[in-house]
């Protein structure tokens, strides 16, 4: 069994213009030292998922169902006081947005010190020299004085590494990092993407990597999961959705991403669905050039084609595979 | 660079007197904000501001007083059946038959010279001492109040922010609407009505008259000024308290607080920790502010509960064409919120790191 294992997991929303099914029926797993990269447009509901795992869906109304395994224990059936001691002692988890991630009256020491002193009785004391060894270890020069400023006064980078440090300095098995590299400039983003993986290996966390970026999940994911409109698209190993994907939203975004200057860029026509409203049968049909008619009314299930590699696509595969073959052939990343 | 570690470079910051002198971190870093000479600079330039706001006030009430009709003070000090001439000596007694502008200067000549106020028209008192000596009143009224409404705001606005929407927020948003809106000498009445001793329905407290000062017995100091203090807090609390819950239901849909939960912290920290702190800071200047006014006295409180401060004095002042006392009420309020106001300014800097002068 995974570590952290998503089974068919459906959050809905109750608003005023309706049901958002922001998240229908997922099922996802991650293990010890391995990177799930979530691929997904902004309202594939991918980072509804990731804070239904924290128990931090932000909507009251929220209805949760299915399961949400931590080492075998459904963390939606734990109470509230038992969530807490998962949430950043065991599943830590990071934002797109460091600035405002991070509180901006108190020192970056005292909120590490803080996240520390939630979890464990120890004196302030030690608690902030644990807090500094954390900010050294992410790569914060000069961390000794770094320690008592405040969020605005670093870096985006910097920001983000004290963001990782709070998460990691209790050690937990599994980091969720939505989106952590969108907000900063590129050459940060490889920077902030090399410290993850370099702290996943010497700490053997299981990392979610949530993002829209391709590019980012062919870097650092072992496995990958693209989804649509709440839904799994395709989900397989790295190199099975990279060097043969099999859905056709999977096809678009590898069209869509920029590989070498002057190459064209193949956008996906039309918007994602609202989750409001989602399309009969299969939701990427109204987006999908290669539809027909079961499309339109059958929602197709996600199929294993081979061991760890899903689709959910109502094509033959053999046309999968061919089209799939093609849209590498034209030069996708890995 | 020692004391104030890891300083943006982008914001410009002058030296200060504070960074040589570096030694504990935190102690240096809190005395390099004090005596840092933007601080100074700004608190300089604020005190100047200040003084001539004060000038142009005193102006002002100088010429509201002359040129709008108001009873003539010399016949008013004269009382009934004055004889004309004795109306003419005392004006000129009083030097009401001077130019404005001559008894405007002199005026001015006695604040800036002697820190002189005048002297009332009609008791030939001392307007200085006569503004002193009810300075503790007024002040005993209004720091009272004040932590009557903040015992009330801060946990009805925290709850019914973290309880959006059930009964418990719905009534106390409604009942804080009603204070809000009950005029303050309507509510005195009503309180001294119902629970006065003597002529309310419930002899509870002490009723209107009662002041004693702290001096003479705290205890009847504090019962007399229970009524007032709830009475002038009324207004304030509802206010706050909707401030409050609306600072926090914004700030509780802040990142950092997803993020204070993600760390695993109680939800009680959280909310007061993290959100409150945030939610807060707002509400402190509008304190400091909101004192300042008070402190220039509470002429409505202190009428209907017939308490001798500065509200009061005001008041008399007022009904007697009195100019030497109203311009000494009217200096005073202006000074305590010209001085409140500099006071909240330097203090939000200090629960906002981000403030710079």
């Amino acid at each position: 069994m995974a570590l952290l294992e998503l089974q068919d997991l459906r959050v809905r929303f109750h608003t005023r213009d309706g049901i958002v099914n922001a998240v229908d029926g997922v099922s996802l797993s991650v293990d010890r030292s391995r990177t799930l990269g979530v691929v997904g447009e902004s309202g594939s509901g991918k980072s509804v998922t990731a804070l239904t795992v924290m128990g931090l869906t932000r909507f009251p109304n929220a209805e949760v169902e299915g399961r949400v395994l931590l080492d075998g224990v459904d963390l939606l059936s734990l109470p509230g006081d038992e969530l807490r001691h998962v949430r950043g002692k065991r599943v830590a988890m990071i934002f797109q947005d460091p600035l405002s991630s991070l509180h901006p009256l108190y020192r970056i020491g005292a909120q590490i010190v803080e996240a520390i002193r939630a979890h464990e009785h120890v004196s302030d004391r030690a608690a902030r020299s644990r807090a500094l060894e954390a900010l050294k270890e992410v790569g914060i020069p000069s961390a000794a004085e770094r320690i008592d400023a405040y969020p605005y006064e670093l870096s985006g980078g910097m920001r983000q590494r004290v963001m990782i440090a709070m998460a990691l300095v209790l050690d937990p098995e599994i980091l969720i990092a939505d989106e952590p590299t969108t907000a900063l400039d590129v050459t940060v983003q490889a920077q902030i993407l090399d410290l993850i993986r370099m702290l996943q290996e010497e700490h053997r966390t299981a990392v979610m990597l949530i993002t829209h970026d391709l590019g980012v999940v062919a870097e650092t994911a072992d496995e990958v999961a693209v989804m649509y409109a709440g839904r799994v698209a395709e989900r397989g190993s790295l190199a099975a959705v990279l060097d043969s994907p099999q859905h056709p939203y999977t096809w678009g975004l590898l069209r869509s991403m920029p590989r070498a200057a002057g190459e064209e860029l193949h956008p996906i026509d039309g918007s994602p669905p609202s989750l409001i409203d989602v399309p009969n049968g299969c939701p990427f049909h109204p987006r999908c050039p290669y539809a027909f008619s079961v499309c339109t009314t059958v929602s197709p299930p996600l199929v294993e084609s081979e061991p760890g590699h899903a689709d959910a696509c109502h094509l033959p595969l053999a046309r999968k595979r061919a089209i799939g073959r093609s849209v590498r052939a034209t030069g996708a990343a890995a | 660079m020692s004391s104030l570690p890891a300083v943006d470079p982008s914001v410009p910051r002058p030296p200060s007197p504070g960074d040589a002198a570096a030694g504990d971190a935190s102690l240096t870093t809190a005395l390099a904000a004090i005596a840092g000479s933007s601080l100074l600079r700004y608190v300089v330039r604020r005190v100047l501001w200040g003084a001539l706001m004060l000038l142009i006030v005193s102006a002002l009430t100088f010429l509201i007083f002359y040129a709008f009709p108001s009873a003539d003070p010399a016949a008013l000090r004269a009382g009934r059946q004055a004889t004309p001439e004795l109306i003419a000596h005392i004006r000129q007694s009083l030097g009401l038959d001077r130019p404005i502008y001559v008894q405007y200067w002199r005026f001015l000549k006695g604040i800036v010279l002697h820190f002189d106020l005048g002297y009332s028209y009609q008791n030939q008192a001392s307007v200085r001492a006569e503004l002193f000596s009810r300075l503790p009143v007024t002040i005993s009224l209004a720091v009272g109040a004040f932590v009557v409404w903040m015992l009330v705001a801060l946990p009805v606005g925290v709850i019914s922010a973290i309880r959006r929407r059930s009964l418990l927020d719905r009534a106390t948003m409604g009942a804080a609407l009603v204070a809000i809106s009950a005029p303050v000498y309507w509510l005195g009445l009503l309180a001294l009505f119902l629970f006065s001793q003597g002529i309310g329905l419930v002899h509870l407290l002490p009723g209107a008259g009662t002041y004693t000062p702290f001096s003479q017995s705290p205890l009847h100091w504090f019962t007399s000024l229970l009524l007032p203090w709830f009475v002038l807090a009324a207004a304030f609390a509802a206010f706050y308290a909707r401030m409050i819950r609306g600072n926090l239901i914004d700030v509780m849909e802040e990142d950092y607080i997803r993020t204070a939960r993600a760390k695993g912290l109680p939800e009680r920290a959280v909310v007061l920790r993290h959100g409150l702190r945030s939610a807060l800071t707002p509400i402190v200047t509008m304190a400091g502010l909101d004192i300042g006014i008070l402190l220039g006295g509470a002429i409505l409180t202190e009428t209907v509960f017939n308490i001798p401060g500065i509200g009061r004095f005001a008041y008399d002042a007022i009904v007697n064409s009195d100019l030497p006392a109203i311009q000494g009420t009217v200096l005073l309020g202006a000074f305590f919120i010209v001085v409140a106001n500099i006071v909240v300014d330097i203090l939000y800097a200090f629960l906002d790191p981000r403030v710079r002068y």
